[in-house]
């Protein structure tokens, strides 16, 4: 499903080039439950926008469903980007004006989707992520963990097939923190593609597949055989 | 995505920074409203001159003494330039045309009229009956100006409003004798009142027949005449022979000027409508500073919301869809900022016209429709660039707030 091949990313810093990522070969089947670790610095969050399509490779090719993703012009990765992937943010990212209903609705307001279904959709996963009276509380009056549900609501609200967290709990206390990846497991179960990045150990090793990256290459790819 | 929904979120970002907003509507507003108000003022001046033609009679043509020239060297330096004086038998002779219809010949001096202990200071005018039907005179009491013979004085004189009501207060005026100059002259009739006439204000003049008013200031030239043609159609028929008339009475000279009021009106008509566009193309300079002011607004903006706008990339927004988010403020923007200079150009309107009651100020509709499309245009145009910025954002450094 997720196809990487020899890809990498040089960043210029101050004149010197920095590999972010050096020639990475990664496969991810459909419905895999990846985590990303490493040191900072290793690359991983590259790798993740690079999956995310939010950045663009200096080499390789990215095949998503089969479908060469690298050439596509800016507006193509937009709209393969609303469909197909949702984003899960260490600082939440909401957008502090709008109502935690209005967040959510907001990238089905992007795909142009009606007022009345993105309401009931918006109501429903409101609903199903234990939110049910916040819709009309505005993001500085939630909790960081509510806040992150919120997010995680406005990152599966067009059903994408892969979702992408970058530290989802990095900011968050314990109890919030086991609710965000009790919903994020939920998600997988349910058949969505989970890729994790994260500098919590017991966090990483919940995941069915483990990656190690360090210096820009995966170190370790190990796969766990479900219980 | 939407339109509408363009709309609410520009709306909201809009609402988001309220004294931003308030203070860009506020240099919009004043932009509008000055050119709102001032091509209303041009446009009232527009107005005043050409009802002023209008209310001095139609199809009409005006003959002035003197011609302007060139003379050049030889002959005519010695000889000098002599003007002819336009005469009573000039004005005579123009009813020859047949393409005029009335002649009044003007004679016009200032004199002292008084009646009994009172006296007032009034520009006469020496004219014949003709003149009441050329300008459109309305009686208020009695006749105008009997006709006969023009080269015969007659002791009558016709009065102005203002004039009757100073000398003689609410007592009949009616058959009276005032004294004008060291002449005295039956009062047969009063002007209905009628406000400014070109720079003449009708309510404050004497009247009286041409030949009392030359022999008054013991002249025998005339100021102007007044020609009325048989309709519009003939006003240069009328024009050509009375340029013949002349020339045959002054040895095959010309030496007046003939100007059909059409000309004149013309004339002012250009100039004031010139005037009312230079002035709200200045008034219009307010609002291109009012799009500069947009543009850095949206400059701020784009950087204040470059979290924003990652994450809107983040969710599938593509950059077109960035570019109409942040156009559609500045259209929202524009558009309030427009609206409320329409409605603080027309109260300033309302409330010139109320200050200067005479000036037919009004606010064309053309200018309106200029200065909303302009403050909106500019409105657009000014936010391309900040627009096109927030488009071209790279998401990954925007998220990290770099």
């Amino acid at each position: 499903m997720i196809g990487l091949q020899r890809i990498s990313r040089v960043f210029q810093v101050g004149g010197q080039p920095v590999h972010a990522l050096r020639e990475i070969t990664l496969a991810v089947e459909s419905g895999e439950y990846v985590s990303l670790m490493g040191p900072s610095g290793s690359g991983k969050s590259t790798l993740l926008n690079i999956v995310g399509l939010l950045d663009r490779a200096n080499s390789g090719v990215y095949r998503l469903d089969g479908k060469d993703v690298t050439s596509l012009s800016d507006e193509e990765q937009a709209r393969v980007r609303r469909e197909k992937i949702g984003f899960v943010f260490q600082f939440f990212h909401l957008v502090p004006r709008l109502s935690a209903a209005e967040n959510i609705e907001l990238p089905m307001a992007l795909a142009g989707i009606s007022a009345a279904e993105r309401r009931a959709r918006a109501l429903e996963l409101l609903n199903a992520y234990g939110l049910k009276d916040r819709g009309g509380h505005r993001p500085d009056q939630l909790s960081g963990g509510q806040r992150q549900r919120v997010a995680i609501a406005r990152a599966t609200v067009m059903r994408p097939g892969i979702l992408l967290a970058d530290e989802p709990t990095g900011n968050l206390d314990r109890a919030s923190g086991k609710e965000v990846v009790q919903i994020l497991e939920d998600l997988h179960e349910s058949g969505v593609t989970l890729l994790l990045v994260t500098h919590d150990p017991e966090l990483g090793r919940r995941a069915h597949r483990q990656l190690h990256m360090v210096d820009g290459a995966i170190a370790e790819d190990r796969k766990e055989e479900q219980a | 995505m939407r339109p509408l929904d363009v709309l609410r979120f520009a709306w909201v970002s809009l609402r988001g920074y309220p004294s931003r907003t308030l203070l860009m509507t506020v240099a919009m507003a004043i932009g509008v409203a000055a050119v709102v108000i001032f091509t209303a003022l041009g446009e009232g001046a527009r107005r005043y001159v050409v009802d002023q033609f209008a209310s001095l009679g139609t199809n009409l043509v005006i003959v002035f003494p003197g011609r302007s020239e060139t003379a050049g060297t030889g002959p005519g330096m010695f000889l000098g330039q002599t003007s002819r004086d336009l005469t009573l038998d000039d004005a005579l002779a123009l009813t020859r045309s047949r393409a005029v219809l009335r002649v009044a010949p003007l004679a016009v001096g200032s004199a002292l009229i008084s009646f009994g202990g009172r006296s007032r200071e009034a520009p006469v005018i020496g004219t014949t009956a003709e003149w009441e039907a050329i300008r459109n005179m309305q009686m208020a009491q009695g006749s105008f100006l009997p006709g006969g013979d023009p080269h015969a004085p007659s002791p009558v004189c016709v009065i102005g409003a203002t004039v009757r009501d100073e000398l003689f207060g609410a007592a009949p005026a009616l058959g009276q004798f005032v004294r004008i100059g060291d002449r005295r002259f039956r009062v047969i009739g009063v002007l209905a009142t009628q406000g400014q006439h070109m720079g003449f204000n009708t309510d404050e003049m004497v009247i009286v027949p041409v030949a009392s008013a030359q022999a008054l200031y013991n002249i025998n030239t005339l100021l102007r005449i007044l020609v009325e043609a048989r309709s519009r159609e003939e006003l240069d028929a009328a024009k050509r022979d009375m340029i013949r008339i002349i020339r045959d009475r002054h040895q095959g000279e010309l030496d007046v000027t003939v100007v059909t009021q059409d000309a004149v009106l013309a004339t002012f008509d250009r100039v004031l409508t010139a005037l009312t566009l230079a002035v709200g193309g200045i008034a219009a300079v307010s609002l291109g500073v009012a799009g500069i002011l947009i543009m850095n607004v949206m400059l701020i903006a784009v950087s204040q919301r470059t979290r924003e706008i990652g994450l809107l990339k983040a969710l599938g927004a593509a950059p077109r869809q960035i570019r109409l988010l942040f156009f559609g403020e500045a259209v929202l923007l524009s558009s309030i900022g427009a609206a409320a200079g329409v409605v603080l150009g027309l109260a300033g309107n309302a409330a010139i016209v109320r200050v200067y009651p005479v000036l037919p100020a009004a606010v064309p509709a053309w200018a309106v429709v200029a200065a909303v499309t302009t403050a909106v245009t500019t409105g657009i145009v000014f936010s391309i660039m900040p627009a096109r910025r927030a488009a071209r954002l790279d998401p990954v450094s925007a998220l990290s707030g770099r």
